[in-house]
């Protein structure tokens, strides 16, 4: 899209009933709202583990990766810190690539205190770890992209 | 004790953007936390994080006391501003926020507890030197004991079912020759309905005027009032429109009031904000019906005319700072807040759903407190209050014209809400003249 391609596609948003607008294509990608005073083009988003922002930055949270559409996630189901094995020094509970058996342990998150384990819900393999040992997570937060299997 | 850095707001909507905005102000940061069905509001923008904490159902997020507390440690907060509802008044929150090492702003536990309990409260409030309604202490034996005691705290009485509720198992008795057949008949009817035919009798308050005190303690023993409010304007128990001052006090009956409410705080070494409520009766009496041991929704009039921030005041008081003295708070003009709620106008029926049109009105001395947005979607999980338009005049005349311009600027399309009602109100010649008591909107 160029630029005039982009104040058309503005003025025809400003004129209809949506009040929000993401259009992704490719490595572009454009979300309009309206009423919020915001209109945003933003960058091509790369998700690498190192860079991503810890929830609780709220100005990143509206950029912030979340797992795609075409995969499933595994989100979390509480609030707290997340640890990918079961003490320190230990082997991770899962890697990238492994096939997970539903009811299998595959994290823990810690909230006030007492350590719950995470299980897989479905049988699925493992694409990509969206959070780091130790990150602080939110509640419904994809903490695994997977692929059902 | 030191200062606070970080604060999580433990509630949502309005109260949450009010707590966040003074919080920003002090130059503290705060923390929201929110429901799934919160995740597109607005004031989550403006705190300076914001963590979701469960699924819409309020007992799965904003009383869900382990998702609050993990989200105040994995945040670093050290401190929680509960608002109004939700977990506010909630002891156990209150004593877990302490053993995490975060400060609960408001009261203590003791306090809340001490409060919390009616017979309890009443007992203490009556050694403080505040004025109670007599009754019975507890549930009557007989009638020949509600005769003795109807005659010693004089007619008219009221005999309530002990297990009672919604006006059933209720009987007012003008006159001692009434007592009996009414005794009898709240008995039987307490009985069938709640399978407990206890009653207790207390002085009945004829057409009562709702009037409160907004205090404050510190934890150096300190306490002052800003003012009173007039909150008779009521339906079925919920607040509609709330004042201050109380036109309806004289200058003797104000400062009695004012003084009893402060003493009472120091009495019971009341740190943080509260509210006194008062029964007033047609011959200017009036009686302690209960404390409300945290912030409430209508703070904002007393704000108005006294020019206190309310919040600003609870987390200094928090930090230990000591309160100013009652001298420095002065109280001018008159002040009117109107609940907006997503209700229609008549028969208050909730209108949950998209707003597609939202102006606000503005000018000189108009507030308007509210979380909404244009596109905003009221969920239908939570209360219907959506916003509180609060405007100062000079005289309550002035604040009273005031009020009709702003509510006659003010648009919400898309839902129903209870604008109508307000401004109907504001042409009212009853309200305009102060001639109603807490059940003038059952008469309509």
């Amino acid at each position: 899209m160029d630029k005039l391609e982009i104040r058309e596609l503005m003025r025809f948003f400003d004129k209809s009933d949506i009040t929000k607008l993401k259009i992704k294509n490719g490595e572009f990608s454009i979300e309009l709202q309206k009423g919020l005073d915001t209109v945003t083009v933003a960058a091509p988003v790369v998700p690498t583990a190192a860079t991503q922002a810890p929830v609780f930055e709220v100005s990143a949270a509206t950029s912030a990766p979340v797992a795609k559409k075409s995969t499933d996630a595994i989100n979390s189901p509480m609030v707290g810190t997340f640890y990918s094995s079961p003490a320190p020094g230990t082997p991770a509970f899962i890697n990238v690539g492994d096939t997970i058996k539903k009811g299998q342990a595959i994290g823990i998150i810690e909230a006030m205190k007492i350590m719950n384990e995470i299980e897989a819900e479905f049988d699925c393999k493992v694409i990509e770890l969206l959070v780091q040992d130790g990150q602080p997570v939110e509640y419904d937060m994809p903490l695994f992209a997977v692929e059902k299997i | 004790m030191a200062t606070i850095q970080k604060i999580l707001v433990a509630n949502r909507g309005e109260i949450a953007l009010r707590a966040i905005r003074t919080i920003k102000e002090m130059g503290k940061q705060a923390i929201a936390v929110y429901s799934k069905a919160d995740k597109d509001a607005l004031y989550l923008r403006y705190a300076d994080a914001s963590i979701c904490i469960g699924e819409a159902k309020s007992s799965d997020s904003y009383l869900n006391i382990p998702a609050i507390i993990t989200a105040a440690e994995i945040s670093g907060c050290d401190a929680i501003f509960p608002g109004y509802g939700f977990l506010s008044e909630n002891q156990s929150f209150v004593e877990i926020c302490g053993h995490h090492k975060i400060k609960f702003i408001g009261p203590s536990v003791d306090a809340m507890i001490l409060m919390s309990d009616k017979s309890k409260a009443k007992e203490v409030m009556k050694r403080a030197g505040v004025p109670v309604i007599e009754g019975s202490e507890g549930a009557l034996k007989d009638i020949a004991e509600a005769k003795v005691l109807a005659r010693k705290i004089g007619y008219p009485v009221i005999v309530k079912a002990s297990a009672g509720g919604g006006g059933r198992g209720m009987r007012v008795v003008e006159r001692e020759e009434d007592l009996e057949k009414s005794y009898l008949a709240a008995e039987s009817e307490s009985a069938s309905a709640f399978g407990d035919g206890t009653l207790y009798l207390e002085k009945y308050i004829k057409n009562p005027r709702h009037i409160e005190v907004q205090v404050i303690g510190d934890s150096h023993g300190n306490a002052i009032h800003i003012g009173e409010r007039d909150c008779s304007l009521q339906r079925r128990h919920q607040k509609l429109i709330e004042e201050s001052p109380a036109r309806i006090l004289d200058e003797k009956t104000r400062t009695k009031l004012l003084d009893i409410a402060v003493k009472a705080t120091k009495f019971l070494k009341y740190e943080n904000a509260g509210t006194f409520e008062f029964l007033l009766d047609a011959d200017k009496n009036f009686y302690f019906m209960e404390m409300n041991t945290r912030l409430q929704v209508e703070h904002c009039v007393s704000e108005m005319v006294s020019g206190v921030d309310v919040i600003e005041l609870m987390i200094k008081v928090a930090e230990g700072e000591k309160l100013p003295e009652q001298h420095s708070i002065k109280l001018n003009g008159h002040s009117i807040e109107c609940r907006i709620t997503a209700e229609d106008s008549i028969r208050f029926i909730p209108s949950p759903g998209k707003i597609t049109k939202y102006v606000t009105p503005g000018g000189r001395n108009v507030r308007m407190d509210s979380h909404m947005y244009q596109g905003y979607v009221v969920p239908s999980t939570y209360d219907s209050m959506i916003g509180k338009l609060v405007v100062w005049g000079e005289t309550r005349e002035r604040a009273i014209a005031k009020m009709k311009n702003s509510l006659s600027e003010l648009q919400i399309e898309g839902i129903k809400t209870v604008r109508e009602f307000h401004l109907k109100m504001m042409d009212n010649p009853d309200f305009i003249s102060n001639n109603f008591d807490t059940n003038y909107l059952s008469k309509f």
